[in-house]
């Protein structure tokens, strides 16, 4: 049974339609509202800044605003795994009893998340144009860094929404799992402080540098700091494995769930 | 193809785990069987089996069975939200599924969103919710609230919306369970009007409930589910007929195993039992008119009480008696052989006394038999108080304590 196109409109209407539920409903009955998709990272970049800065001299300059380029799309990342994983789980009511695809749900996730940056994105350019840094024409190559992301998120978002269902243990397993990711990525520093080989014996040296950038979100974070931050081109080796990464994760995801599927009204 | 049934099961069975224990098996087990046979290993449900059924398009059909027979599986197979374990599930057309009504509702948000998010959810497009919206408000009777959370709707209210949305969807196959129940009753009726209108379109009706009497007034055809097979199915009637037939005579089991349970307990000593015991009840049973020990009753069949006893020395002119109690204390009839004028004289060994009733005119309900055997100055032998139980059945909804014996009669006037 093939997607038909017709199935597709309606599904985007829906998608659409949850993805604005989602971004109405997490800020309705706080007070600041729609001021706290800024605040969250506003207030984790300043802990970064006091600690790394201040106290541990980070010698590097307009370390903020590096900081703030990083953590934006870390942010959309950790919480739509965050949230995805816990999607079908959650909404278990309407798997149960609501004949839609359940992938709709991850996605949702994803893609609220996204809307979320996308809407942080503005005061990230404030900071960069008042510390008088220019992005530079590879800025032009942001939408594709952004879809990159997109793709790569979803690809893990949807086994992973799936296989919760079955196995409590994922969210758990992902919450330490995105800890560890985030100090594996170059978000805190600078891919530079990154040796790019180590030696542990005698003649013995790991190649430090190319595993790092095995860790896709790592080539992603760089990739955003190059156009933003330093304005030049991004790492195309590390970019083109971002990519390989994303087509597998997707491919692997979706027909990770496509086997679960059937499980999920039942196993909810 | 109009010879097209619009419902068609072929064969289908359907198995749950049972997740007892939660033994955890590999990851590569899970996608070796494709995640349908699930993680764990554990007890096995088969909620249905080898259900072959044919529903033909403008047809409404009851689907009837006790508590766990497979009736919500069934719908859900229909609807697609569940797949078959093995067998085919054929449906021809657009299904809406009524079954737990208002799932996906988002508590925080108004009625007026929820329409909109629900509506599209069970897929019908902007425009038709535009169109259609103000006749779901009107539906569902919620004009004023309609912009208020429904965080703050009553249940009631809750149902009535998602009720509303759902029959919007215009589908031509509507898959409807227990839904009726809620609501008040201008609801109700507003629903059965909704259905019927449904009924009138030529459309496809699956309706799934314990209210035999709906089923009965507005199903053109029934099955029943038992156990997760399909025990019979056709005309309503008849099949509601079958259905509480059956449910009769496990009531009369569950009744029989239940006074069993009572004679053990009556055996054993308890609270419920005394007296000196120089003359013993040794069995109580309720037997029918063809001598079978049964204790389910029709209202007005006759029934007898049978005691039988042993003394254990001869006992000069013991008194035997019985009392009628419904379940709340009420007693409904007492009397004894003192009463009724008979002596036995000197009784010794063992024997069987039996009172015949001849007409058991009770309503319907539960009833629990006091027996005794004591002395003439009331002095008691053996006395079993509440220790059995019986049951009569009974169509007639009349009320009180007994049916008394009567008949109507146009006395004088009526119109001549």
């Amino acid at each position: 049974m093939g997607p038909r196109l017709a199935d597709l409109y309606r599904f985007r209407v829906l998608v659409a339609t949850l993805v604005l539920r989602e971004l109405r409903a997490r800020y309705r009955g706080s007070v600041l509202g729609f001021l706290w998709s800024f605040l969250n990272p506003l207030l984790l970049m300043l802990v970064y800044v006091l600690v790394f800065a201040v106290y541990l001299r980070m010698p590097m300059e307009n370390y903020a605003v590096f900081l703030f380029t990083g953590l934006l799309p870390w942010l959309w990342f950790t919480s739509s795994l965050g949230h995805a994983a816990g999607a079908i789980v959650g909404s278990g009511a309407l798997v149960k009893r609501v004949l839609f695809p359940a992938e709709i749900l991850p996605v949702v996730c994803v893609l609220s998340n996204l809307a979320n940056m996308l809407l942080s994105l503005p005061l990230l350019f404030l900071f960069l144009l008042a510390f008088g840094i220019r992005p530079g024409p590879w800025l032009a190559f942001l939408p594709v860094i952004i879809a990159l992301q997109l793709l790569l998120t979803v690809g893990l978002a949807l086994p992973l929404a799936a296989l919760n269902v079955h196995l409590r243990d994922v969210e758990q397993i992902l919450a330490n799992g995105l800890v560890l990711l985030f100090f594996l990525s170059p978000i805190l520093y600078p891919v530079s402080t990154v040796p790019v080989t180590l030696p542990v014996g005698e003649g013995v040296t790991i190649p430090l540098r190319p595993l790092y950038f095995l860790n896709p979100i790592a080539g992603l974070v760089q990739s955003y700091q190059n156009v933003l931050f330093f304005g030049r081109e991004p790492h195309w080796i590390h970019l083109g494995m971002v990519t390989v990464a994303a087509a597998v994760a997707l491919g692997g995801g979706y027909w990770i769930f496509d086997r679960l599927r059937d499980s999920l009204a039942e196993e909810v | 193809m109009p010879d097209r049934p619009a419902v068609s099961l072929r064969g289908v069975s359907k198995r749950f785990r049972l997740h007892r224990g939660r033994q955890i098996s590999t990851v590569k087990d899970l996608f070796l069987r494709g995640g349908r046979v699930g993680l764990f290993t554990g007890e096995e449900l088969w909620a249905l089996r080898d259900v072959t059924l044919e529903i033909p398009r403008g047809r409404m059909v009851g689907v009837i069975g006790s508590n766990g027979s497979g009736k919500s599986t069934l719908l859900k197979l229909v609807g697609g939200i569940l797949k078959p374990t093995s067998g085919a599930v054929d449906v021809a057309g657009r299904v809406s599924a009524l079954i737990e009504l208002g799932a996906g509702f988002h508590p925080e948000f108004t009625g007026r969103e929820n329409i909109h998010v629900n509506g599209i959810l069970l897929g019908l497009s902007r425009t038709e919710i535009r169109e259609r919206f103000d006749d779901i408000v009107a539906f569902a009777g919620l004009a004023e609230f309609i912009d208020n959370p429904v965080k703050t709707y009553s249940s009631g209210m809750y149902m009535r919306l998602g009720f509303a949305i759902a029959v919007t969807v215009d589908p031509d196959i509507l898959l409807i369970d227990e839904v009726l129940a809620v609501g008040d009753e201008a609801f109700q009726h507003k629903c059965v009007g909704r259905i019927q209108e449904f009924k009138a379109n030529g459309k496809t009706i699956v309706f799934v409930s314990h209210d035999l009497g709906s089923i009965e007034r507005l199903c053109d055809e029934a099955a029943w589910l038992h156990r997760g097979r399909v025990e019979a199915h056709g005309g309503a009637r008849e099949v509601i007929d079958r259905y509480l037939y059956h449910v009769a005579r496990e009531e009369a089991q569950a009744l029989g195993v239940e006074h069993r349970a009572a004679e053990a307990a009556a055996a054993a000593g308890t609270a419920r039992r005394w007296g000196s015991r120089e003359i013993e009840l040794t069995r109580v049973r309720l037997v029918d008119q063809a001598g079978e020990e049964r204790y389910l009753y029709e209202a007005g069949e006759p029934c007898a009480i049978e005691l039988a006893y042993r003394a254990h020395r001869p006992v000069e002119d013991p008194v035997f008696g019985v009392g009628v109690f419904r379940k709340d204390g009420v007693c409904c009839y007492g009397t004894n052989t003192a009463i009724d004028g008979l002596a036995f004289g000197k009784l010794e060994g063992e024997g069987r006394v039996a009172v015949h009733i001849h007409h058991l005119d009770l309503i319907d309900g539960e009833y629990l038999v006091d027996v005794a055997v004591h002395a003439r100055d009331g002095h008691p032998y053996d006395y079993h108080s509440r220790l059995y139980a019986f049951a009569v059945r009974s169509r007639a909804k009349d009320t009180g304590v007994a049916r008394l014996p009567h008949e109507w009669r146009l006395a004088d006037g009526g119109g001549r």
